[in-house]
């Protein structure tokens, strides 16, 4: 398979960016989407050139790491998988693919396709945890947890923080993580004690951040490669709103 | 600052803050829409019940009543405006680079367009003020009741002011618009005030669709029928003629 690639170039952070394109020639069908890249790197560099740089680790769609947009949507249009999970046989001869970094203020370019997505680690320390010693395993039916809970808590708990709903919103809005992330321990009883703090200091952290606000588009689970509801975000709204008003009373 | 004042600074500095003002300020709008547009209806029941409701609207209260509704509407607008700005600053700084390939995966159009809907529903909203409450046009605010000629002829009012077809069209396309804007904006209401769930997910966007559409039929139907002549009065449209319109109502 023979394709044309439009490659987002960028030597360093404050360096300006740009398009390049390049030839991806002989390209397997069964190949994923990283492999591809890695045949294009083996020839860039064997020409002497500065290989594309992109973010990986796992490639089986656990880690997160991999965050490029294909032509224009992060990960892929099919639900559910991570870039690394894309195979080549889902294009056709001749097909022109652009490659971009996730976009958004929050998320800067280090170098090429690779952004820097530590503003979602800041989010987790802000109260993405429960803040006790935990000592030893507990038995695992010590706390009684119903079965909706048990689910709904692991849904939101199956976000691995890739940073894709941020780079499919138009806003640039974190909201579908943070729901995700506040979620799966508010949920729980173990989380319901500190459920307020954590809400208050989670969505607090994330407009720092400078994350765009929500405007119910759901881009974002239409990309998410673990198919998080837009629930989620509901469910971050009314917490949040509860949050507030007790925190005014109280 | 006290706690409390602090909390509601905090609350409105907070992206969900504001967008639980949009919500609730919402809210009030569409339900002075659906009010406004059940009253406008009684124009299909003749001048002597319109006209009642009229002289209602303007001494219930001894004459408080409107006053009240006007500020609330108008504080409610006025807030829905300034967050709404606000949020969308905000959501352009954090998205401030875009995909050199820019693709949609299932925002509604009506949802892309909200600012564009909202702003144009500002400039209707305007033009309608002074068309029918502050009436600019010395022809139709001097229309009496002819059955009381102590009280204004909103009857005869609505005939003569949507017999110019380049009106009645701006009307169209702003109700249009404001409709568009509702499909989108009713069901993101019940997301923000966080009670979009699975079960609530489909009729949300059912009710806010149908809302939009009764809303679009109410209000134009009352322009379109006048100015095809279906509605008409035969007192008023006699002297209504574009020429007429723009002289004082001897």
């Amino acid at each position: 398979m023979n394709l044309t690639l439009k490659v987002w170039r960028q030597s360093s952070p404050n360096a300006t960016g740009r398009i390049e394109t390049y030839e991806a020639r002989d390209i397997p069908g069964e190949a994923s989407f990283l492999e591809m890249l890695d045949i294009v790197n083996t020839g860039i560099i064997e020409a002497g050139g500065e290989p594309i740089h992109f973010d990986h680790d796992c490639r089986e769609g656990i880690c997160g790491s991999c965050s490029l947009a294909i032509n224009g949507v992060p990960h892929s249009r099919e639900n559910g998988i991570t870039t690394c999970q894309v195979h080549m046989r889902k294009f056709r001869e001749g097909d022109t693919i652009w490659i971009e970094p996730f976009r958004a203020r929050a998320f800067p370019v280090i170098k090429d396709l690779m952004v820097d997505r530590s503003a979602f680690d800041r989010i987790i320390a802000a109260g993405g945890f429960i803040d006790v010693r935990t000592g030893s395993a507990p038995e695992a039916n010590a706390i009684a947890i119903g079965k909706e809970d048990a689910d709904e808590a692991f849904d939101a708990a199956t976000c691995i923080g890739c940073g894709a709903c941020v780079a499919a919103c138009k806003n640039a809005s974190a909201m579908l993580f943070v729901g995700a992330k506040a979620a799966h321990l508010n949920i729980l009883p173990q989380g319901h004690p500190e459920k307020d703090k954590r809400v208050l200091a989670m969505v607090r952290q994330m407009d720092a951040e400078g994350f765009g606000n929500c405007t119910n588009q759901y881009e974002c689970e239409a990309v998410c490669p673990k198919e998080i509801s837009a629930d989620v975000i509901a469910k971050l709204n009314r917490d949040y709103a509860a949050a507030v008003v007790r925190e005014a009373v109280e | 600052m006290n706690a409390l004042g602090k909390t509601l600074c905090r609350f409105w500095a907070s992206s969900i803050g504001k967008k639980l003002v949009v919500a609730i300020t919402g809210v009030m709008l569409v339900g002075f829409l659906l009010g406004h547009m059940t009253g406008n209806l009684l124009v299909y029941q003749g001048r002597e019940d319109l006209n009642d409701y009229a002289y209602f609207l303007h001494h219930f209260l001894h004459g408080w009543g409107i006053w009240l509704a006007r500020f609330g509407i108008i504080a409610a607008f006025v807030l829905h405006i300034i967050a709404t700005i606000s949020l969308t600053r905000q959501n352009r700084a954090a998205r401030s680079s875009q995909y050199a390939c820019e693709t949609t995966v299932q925002a509604s159009p009506s949802s892309r367009l909200m600012i564009w809907s909202g702003l144009t529903v500002i400039a209707f909203v305007i033009f309608h003020l002074f068309h029918f409450t502050v009436r600019v046009d010395p022809a139709l605010a001097s229309l009496k009741d002819p059955a009381d000629p102590s009280r204004h002829d909103v009857y005869g009012m609505l005939i003569a002011g949507f017999q110019n077809p380049l009106i009645v069209l701006f009307y169209l396309v702003s109700i249009t618009l404001l409709c568009s804007h509702l499909s989108h904006g009713i069901a993101s209401i019940f997301q923000t005030l966080g009670l979009r769930t699975e079960k609530t997910r489909v009729p949300i966007e059912r009710l806010g669709l149908a809302i939009s559409v009764l809303l679009w039929i109410g209000f134009l139907s009352i322009p379109l029928l006048i100015v095809t002549g279906v509605l008409t009065d035969t007192e008023v449209t006699s002297m209504a003629t574009p020429a007429v319109l723009s002289e004082p109502n001897p």
